[in-house]
């Protein structure tokens, strides 16, 4: 049984429809990349997925238990965490209670367990020396690297992360690719939404492309590059 | 006139203000709601006090620890039931309805209990004094004052030691991304206001032994206590003390210059903080 499934998920903003249809399976320990073109709903899509907006039709599964009607908060004691395509820290509170919350509320784990357990991501991200410093005045990469663990705090078994690479150097960005790969290998099922297509491929098994909030098609990433459709369509290229 | 007297009287008033500022500095900083009926609230807490005393025929400090609980699980239904629904981007519903609020409990005091003024009957307790070196203070103000120096101390315990602080922390820097964390802001809002009722009953408690109290007076304890707010800084525990204690140095001058002035010197310091500092004295960094 996939560990998450939309089937036929539509939303509309008044007359605009964002999201159309979408229907696709997501297994655990998978990892799925999501491109399309700016405004084609990748981020509304992962909104519908939290909960933070309800779809017009269609339905969302966790294990499959239908979770459309619940709330945010329910989601993610069931499993499925997400990062922002801007980071957006609890700016008051220093990189590691940024975690605590995420373990003691969404995790649900005692205070001991959520002290070890943050501890453990501050090391895999490689936030350890910034523990203690509040989390508004950090660099762009360290803010990237807690929107990350954060979500990785709540205990999830789905991952959401939303434009994690972008406005990262090559460097940066390497080492992202690596501490994703390393939650991935943990068994933690992963949706990348990513416009920097070389460190998504080297992460996801497959690739969902979405244009005008539709799914254009879903493949290995070999067989997306390979789709004239996509080409034309997202690359911007001759068919 | 004997300054040094003077100044430790105003210091111990200061300590009452404080106390009814707690609880508005606490719900201001968790979820940036002024909550106008805060002073009837207070007033409330007090005759719930007096009640419970005259029921049970016991102290008022014993029957305090009766009306803790209740004060808390009102403002838990109060914060779930009515002020979660007007919370929002506008911050005009939710002035809207706690005026109305405000209102209600007035109203519903005066058919209760009259007019009539009413005081907490504390004993031998209310008009024991200590000398302390040149000046002398009376017991009871002097509790006032250590209680709500206790009361901030414990409030910035809860708020940087504590898990439900972390929580109260968060979700007043974002209502959005707590829930994707495991936080449902509206039950984090009812834990905050039910513990801001529970300060207000210890300012209740402490109001009510110390002079008289009747349905109309909450309205002037709020602006005391917003005014104590204001002056230590939006969402600033320690602010708020220091807030009361200068309205309450102020009052204490004023009124030893003047007894007409107490009231009018305690806002003419809060004019002048604001002049000089218009974000308070200890302003939280990013609001």
């Amino acid at each position: 049984m996939p560990i998450l499934s939309l089937r036929n998920v539509s939303k509309n903003f008044g007359a605009l429809k964002v999201t159309d249809d979408v229907t696709f399976d997501l297994d655990a320990g998978q990892a799925l990349g999501i491109i399309g073109p700016n405004g084609a709903g990748k981020s509304t899509l992962f909104n519908l997925i939290t909960g933070n907006i309800r779809p017009n039709a269609g339905q969302v599964f966790l294990d499959g238990v239908d979770v459309t009607q619940q709330s945010p908060m329910d989601r993610c004691r069931s499993g499925v965490g997400r990062s922002f395509q801007i980071p957006q820290p609890f700016g008051h509170l220093s990189v590691y209670e940024n975690l605590l919350v995420a373990a003691r509320f969404g995790a649900q784990l005692s205070a001991a367990e959520a002290e070890a357990r943050c501890m453990e991501i501050l090391r895999q991200t490689g936030l350890a020396a910034s523990a203690g410093k509040p989390s508004g005045g950090l660099s762009l990469l360290s803010r990237k690297r807690l929107e990350l663990a954060r979500a990785m705090a709540t205990n999830p078994r789905v991952i959401l992360l939303d434009e994690i690479a972008g406005g990262l150097t090559e460097g940066e960005c390497g080492e992202l690719v690596d501490t994703i790969k390393g939650i991935h290998a943990s068994g933690t099922a992963i949706i990348w939404i990513e416009h920097v297509l070389h460190a998504l491929t080297r992460v996801v098994e497959k690739l969902l492309v979405l244009n005008f909030g539709r799914v254009l098609m879903i493949g290995t990433p070999a067989e997306v590059m390979a789709s004239d459709q996509v080409r034309e369509i997202y690359l911007g290229a001759e068919a | 006139m004997n300054w040094l007297d003077t100044l430790v009287q105003g210091l111990l008033l200061g300590g009452l203000y404080a106390l009814f500022a707690a609880g508005l500095s606490l719900v201001f900083g968790v979820m940036r709601l002024v909550n106008l009926a805060h002073g009837d609230l207070i007033v409330l807490a007090a005759y719930l006090i007096l009640m419970i005393t005259t029921a049970l025929g016991i102290n008022p400090f014993l029957a305090a620890l009766f009306a803790l609980p209740v004060m808390f699980a009102l403002g838990w239904v109060l914060q779930t039931y009515l002020l979660n629904r007007v919370l929002g981007e506008d911050i005009l519903p939710p002035l809207l309805v706690t005026f109305g609020l405000s209102v209600v409990i007035q109203n519903v005091l005066l058919q209760g209990f009259t007019a009539d003024s009413r005081k907490l009957a504390a004993g031998a307790i209310e008009s024991q004094s200590l000398p302390l070196g040149p000046v002398t203070v009376g017991v009871m103000p002097l509790m006032t004052l250590v209680t709500a120096v206790l009361v901030i101390v414990v409030l910035n315990q809860v708020f940087y030691r504590t898990a439900l602080g972390r929580a109260f922390r968060a979700t007043s820097d974002d209502m959005v991304t707590v829930q994707l964390m495991g936080i449902q802001p509206q039950r984090v809002f009812a834990i905050a206001t039910g513990i801001a009722l529970v300060v207000a009953t210890i300012a209740a408690l402490f109001l009510g032994t110390r002079s008289n109290f009747d349905p109309s007076i909450g309205p002037a304890r709020l602006l005391y206590a917003f005014e104590a707010v204001i002056i230590g800084g939006l969402g600033s525990l320690w602010g708020t003390l220091a807030g009361g204690l200068i309205i309450g140095v102020a009052q204490a001058l004023g009124a030893a210059i003047n007894p007409e002035w107490q009231i009018l010197a305690g806002h003419i310091a809060f004019v002048a903080v604001l002049l000089v500092r218009p974000r308070g004295l200890f302003p939280r960094a990013n609001d």
